[in-house]
């Protein structure tokens, strides 16, 4: 047997090594840049990378260099385009939110020494010598660089090594918390097991699949349907096992345990960060896995994910109206827009006239409506406090609109995009992805899913209520914030604006770049 | 059927291509107005003055090019923007500057620009005057936008901007609760005419696919449907609205709670006279039908008695002129509908009407100045020698409204009378008659006001007013008397591209039915002066038990009909939504939404926190997705 000789192609890739090599420049940085230096050397090496990135990225586009890469386990095509854009953009102002540290007295939202026990000795001095945790630029990077494999995954070992690069630096992120340490720490390692948990699932449904089918490439996978000598039942337990671990990702029901206690407990800015980049990476990947591979086998399929898409918005709307933490309430949110997303995921409509957006069109759409809003949303959040750091009770936000009409009109603004209310868009990204559904058969689904975002509305205009028609709490003030903070709010509720009153500019980009190669 | 050819207006050029400025320039002027506050409060109204004269002249100068060039090239279309375009649909906004339309520009903007001046004198001690110019250059903007729009939508922008005007000036002393009810009244009854206007509007682009006044004519000579009859309709109940036609008339009588330069321009002279020349401009749909053409005859011939009927029964003077207001529109309405033997005559009527009535209403107003503000005719009397210029000018808007021979209103509605008889015997009486009425009513007013017995309350002092305020009059008074004159062998030949119609022969001396309504006027006259000037005048309203005058002083039960009609059932309905609102559908979402907020606490209770029961039910998850992809596979 020969083995022939690895090809690469450097500049297909280079998005990707891009992000990677900046990221292991960081863990350098961490180890010969003198402490003072280090933070800005990290923030602005992390967001050169993420902008030369995206400059790679165009020029491939526009080359039009479309097809498999790094012999044949990665592929480059529309919607790894669209989603590797998306990731980097978010990406970027994601980190804008990282570095802000004039809203807590000088020092960054993650903790002083990750390591100290909380409420030590250790801790205390750490706090005094302004010591913080500069690596979370760098992880961060591994993260995005993991996710934009992930979404590019052409067979399903790559995609296993990429969940895992992409989730690791999460678990990690998600316990830097500097103020509530102990949630936070607690969220990490809820996060990790879970995590864990699902991605042998994960692992074990690839290892049946590939039992079935003889390959782990997605396109001999799918090629192998129905032709395979194997037992159907392999299948069968392969395309579920290996669901699980997707969907985990994603948020859906009855894996969305760890979102609300990981939303909670995260750093804000890393709330924000993993509330969008890894739900699209994890949505992304399921369509690429489910559009690619198991394509032919839609009716198996199909029935389980509405299925799950009707229990996911039940659990994510049902459980946002009790809540009284406004992290936890938009963990919710964003478990019900999980369930919004797959419905169109469950359409898989594919026929559509040219300029018209399909199944992964309308997805990728109503991700990255919901991206920049729900940027700005955390971003905002983190500007509103009390003497114990960020005020997140629902109460603490009571008259703010008072305190700060233009932020709490922003905040309101926002949170109608995530109702779908029109001239956001959320609406736009809602009608899309119903419209696809339905388009693709799944009427009754549709029609499920509007009465789910009507009584999610209820959610938001509470917010809003208490926002506007609330007496004001006066222990709560708006943060002096840098415009480390200012500026993703700003870009998140234009954009917001924007793609609520000319959707058709994103909608003309994504129906042109839609289609999965395989 | 008759085929009327119009001829297609000519794309503009030179001074044509800057006729926007005739609207542009009062709207600048009333946003000065409304945005200066204080600062502008000093000099604010002459500038509005200026402003309304400034668009007159301009009005002048297109009409004098106008007059001299060749009767084929004397129509111009003015194309601004693109206004809306949505699918198949391009509405651009433009100008139409016609014959028909520039005899509105000139009157709006004359008599508008004469009445800005009466304002002067008349607010001059008014603190909000800079606001109350600023409404009036705000109307005469809108007013022109309505005649020279160059599509039923554009109008449809002026149509509401006039009715926003209107509403803003009747409700101008906002203190006074009756003003502010009289504004509100106004609007919601416009906004049933209304209603018409845009179904009218949707039913055109649905059938033409568009709103150009070129496009529907050119349909509606072309080929005949059912839905002409309906959008004549619609047009119908938008120009009641407007002009206080039968069934929409109440809102006018209350209208006259506004400043009387107000009661003269907007319901008088121009606005309420929009619904005649919609109707005139829409002279293709009614050729097309019979029926709409027909129901115009019947509102006017209807509205024309009853407004007379009102006339005869006020004591209140404006209510008076706003009774003979809705009648003398009524004439105008049944000349309309008669097609084109009456188009002309509607206008011609408009056009002597504007001069004669706004003079008689600024004479009216010019009265209330002299009697502090006292508009009832019984505490009046005596009045022509105290305050002769008003009075001498007064006569001449009462010569031409009761048709005396050489005034203005004699040419014009002897026209529409001898037009009537034409059309039927039915509608020929009752405009003959209504020439009676006419004549008895404002005879009694002349009677009651300048003529018979002084019954001054104690303390009034009656003076003649400035000269800002009889200026005005005189200039209109002038036309009172030789507006009929001047245009009436020549309206209906410069008329006539524009509308499509071929000139009648006009005479000066009276036909047999000219003789017999000098005949009908002259007891109409004979009456009054007997009743009102023979007879003392009582100083109290007597009780009467004629149901006739019962009537009249009532309105003809205007608001009761419309109580019961509308207001009653509306109520009702509004009642039943509201209960059935309260009990069944708050009640209802009320108990949905806590079914949802119970699951809500109970789904809570498997978010324990504990990592284990979550790997627990994650486990119980696989199997659930692993069985539900089994089960599938046996359907």
């Amino acid at each position: 047997m020969t083995i022939p000789d690895p090809v690469f192609e450097w500049l297909e890739l280079s998005p990707v090594l891009v992000v990677f090599v900046a990221a292991c420049l960081g863990v350098i940085i961490e180890a010969v840049v003198p402490r003072k230096a280090r933070f800005y050397c990290q923030l602005v090496l992390a967001e050169i990378s993420l902008l030369s990135s995206v400059g790679f990225l165009v020029f491939n586009g526009v080359r039009g260099a479309w097809g498999p890469l790094a012999m044949k386990a990665v592929m480059l095509d529309g919607p790894a385009f669209v989603a590797w854009l998306a990731l980097l953009v978010f990406g970027f102002l994601a980190l804008l939110v990282f570095a802000e540290r004039k809203i807590n007295a000088g020092a960054t939202a993650f903790a002083a020494l990750a390591s100290a026990v909380p409420g030590s000795a250790t801790e205390s001095e750490a706090i005094a010598q302004r010591r913080e945790h500069t690596e979370i630029f760098p992880l961060a990077l591994f993260s995005i660089a993991g996710m934009m494999v992930f979404v590019a995954a052409n067979d399903l070992l790559t995609m296993f090594i990429a969940l895992e690069v992409m989730s690791l630096p999460l678990y990690l992120m998600s316990g830097m918390a500097r103020s509530r340490r102990i949630l936070s720490q607690e969220a990490a390692l809820k996060y990790f097991l879970l995590g864990a948990f699902a991605s042998a699932f994960f692992l074990f449904g690839i290892a049946l699949l590939y039992g079935y089918s003889g390959s782990f490439n997605l396109a001999r996978i799918a090629d192998s349907l129905g032709f395979s000598t194997m037992n159907r039942g392999l299948l069968l337990c392969g395309i579920g096992l290996m669901a699980v671990g997707l969907l985990f990702k994603a948020g859906v029901v009855p894996f969305q345990f760890w979102v609300p206690d990981v939303y909670t407990g995260a750093p804000t800015p890393v709330t924000g960060f993993m509330a969008i980049c890894t739900k699209l990476a994890a949505v992304v990947g399921l369509a690429r896995v489910f559009y690619v591979a198991l394509g032919a086998e839609r009716w198996s399929w199909q029935t389980l994910f509405a299925v799950l898409a009707i229990a996911t918005m039940l659990v994510g709307v049902i459980l946002a109206l009790t809540q009284t933490d406004l992290k936890r309430l938009l963990a919710y949110s964003a478990i019900s827009h999980a369930g919004f997303i797959l419905t169109a995921v469950v359409g898989a409509y594919q026929n559509v006239a040219a300029g018209r957006v399909n199944a992964f069109g309308s997805i990728i759409f109503y991700l990255i409506a919901y991206g920049f809003g729900i940027i700005a949303a955390f971003a905002i959040i983190t500007t509103v406090r009390d003497e114990g750091g960020e005020a997140t009770r629902l109460q603490s936000w009571n008259g703010l609109g008072r305190k700060n009409p233009l932020l709490a009109g922003v905040f309101a603004f926002l949170l109608l995009s995530f109702a779908g209310i029109p001239l956001t868009g959320g609406f736009i990204g809602k009608w899309e992805v119903f419209a696809s559904a339905w388009a693709g058969g799944f009427w009754w689904l549709a029609i499920t899913a509007v009465g789910f975002s009507l009584v999610a509305a209820y959610v938001y205009i509470k917010v809003i209520m208490a926002m506007f028609f609330e007496e004001p709490d006066e222990t709560v003030v708006v943060g002096k914030a840098s415009l480390f903070t200012w500026i993703p709010v700003a870009i998140g509720a234009l954009a917001t604006l924007y793609l609520g009153i000319f959707p058709e500019h994103l909608m003309e980009l994504v129906s042109n770049l839609q289609i999965f190669l395989r | 059927m008759i085929t009327l050819l119009t001829d297609l207006p000519i794309a503009a050029t030179g001074a044509f291509s800057w006729a926007w400025l005739m609207i542009a320039i009062p709207a600048f002027g009333a946003a000065v107005l409304l945005l200066g506050g204080k600062a502008v409060a000093g000099f604010g109204h002459w500038l509005a003055v200026l402003a309304s004269f400034t668009s007159f002249g301009i009005a002048v100068v297109l009409f004098i090019l106008m007059l001299s060039s060749p009767e084929s090239s004397r129509a111009v279309a003015v194309p601004l923007f693109e206004w809306i375009h949505l699918g198949s649909w391009t509405i651009s906004a433009g100008l139409l500057i016609d014959q028909l339309s520039i005899l509105f520009a000139l009157l709006v903007t004359g008599v508008g620009s004469v009445i800005h001046l009466y304002s002067v004198g008349y607010m001059a001690h008014d603190e909000r005057r800079s606001r109350f110019f600023a409404f009036l250059n705000l109307f005469i903007t809108a007013m022109l936008i309505l005649v020279l729009a160059d599509n039923y939508l554009v109008l449809f922008v002026g149509w509401e901007g006039v009715g926003l005007a209107s509403y803003l000036l009747i409700g101008f002393w906002q203190h006074k609760p009756s003003a502010a009810a009289a504004a509100k009244k106004a609007f919601v009854m416009n906004r049933i005419g209304d209603l018409g206007m845009t179904l009218s509007i949707f039913a055109m682009l649905a059938l033409v696919g568009s709103s150009a006044f070129v496009d529907v004519d050119a349909a509606a000579s072309a080929n005949a449907s059912p839905w002409w009859t309906t959008i004549g309709f619609l047009l119908l109940l938008g120009a009641c609205g407007k002009s206080a036609q039968v069934p929409l008339q109440a809102w006018l009588l209350d209208a006259m709670e506004g400043p009387t330069p107000v009661s003269a321009l907007i319901h008088a002279a121009t606005m309420v006279t929009a619904g005649v020349y919609l109707v005139v401009r829409s002279h293709e749909v009614y050729a097309q039908s019979q029926a709409a053409a027909l129901a115009v005859c019947i509102v006017g011939a209807v509205t024309l008695l009853v407004g007379a009927w009102i006339g005869c029964s006020k004591d209140d003077i404006k209510k008076v002129l706003a009774g003979s207001t809705m009648s003398q529109i009524g004439y105008m309405m049944l000349a309309a509908g008669i097609g084109p033997a009456g188009w002309a005559f509607a206008i011609f009527h408009l056009l002597t009407h504007g001069f004669f009535k706004a003079n008689m209403f600024l004479g009216a107003g010019s009265v209330m100045h002299a009697m502090d503000d006292d508009v009832n005719m019984r505490n009046y009397g005596g009045l022509a020698k105290v305050i002769p210029i008003t009075f001498i000018t007064f006569a001449m808007g009462y010569l031409a409204i009761i048709g005396f021979p050489g005034f203005a209103g004699y040419f014009s509605k002897d026209h529409i009378i001898e037009a009537a008889f034409g059309q039927g015997l039915v509608f020929g009486v009752i405009a003959l008659v209504g020439a009676g009425i006419t004549a008895f009513y404002m005879t009694r007013l002349m009677c009651m006001t300048y003529l018979s017995q002084k019954r001054w309350n104690q303390g009034v002092k009656p003076h003649e007013s400035p000269l800002t305020m009889t200026i005005p009059l005189i200039i209109l008074a002038a036309f009172s008397f030789v507006g009929g004159a001047v245009m009436n062998g020549w309206i209906q030949g410069w008329l006539a591209p524009a509308l499509g119609t071929h000139p009648h022969e006009v005479g000066w001396i009276p036909s047999g039915i000219g003789w017999a309504t000098l005949v009908v006027v002259g007891v109409g006259v004979g009456l009054g002066w007997f009743l009102f000037y023979r007879k003392p005048v009582p100083k109290q309203a007597p009780d009467t038990q004629n149901p006739f005058t019962i009537a009249g002083r009532n309105d003809v039960f205007g608001d009761a009909v419309n109580n019961i009609l509308v207001v009653k059932p509306a109520k009702l309905a509004a009642d039943t939504i509201i209960a059935n609102d309260t009990w069944v559908f708050d009640r209802g979402v009320d108990a949905l939404a806590n079914v949802f907020l119970k699951l809500s606490n109970v789904g809570r209770k498997l978010q324990s926190g504990q990592v284990r029961s979550y790997a627990l039910l994650m486990t119980l998850g696989v199997v659930l997705v692993t069985a539900v992809l089994f089960i599938g596979q046996l359907g």
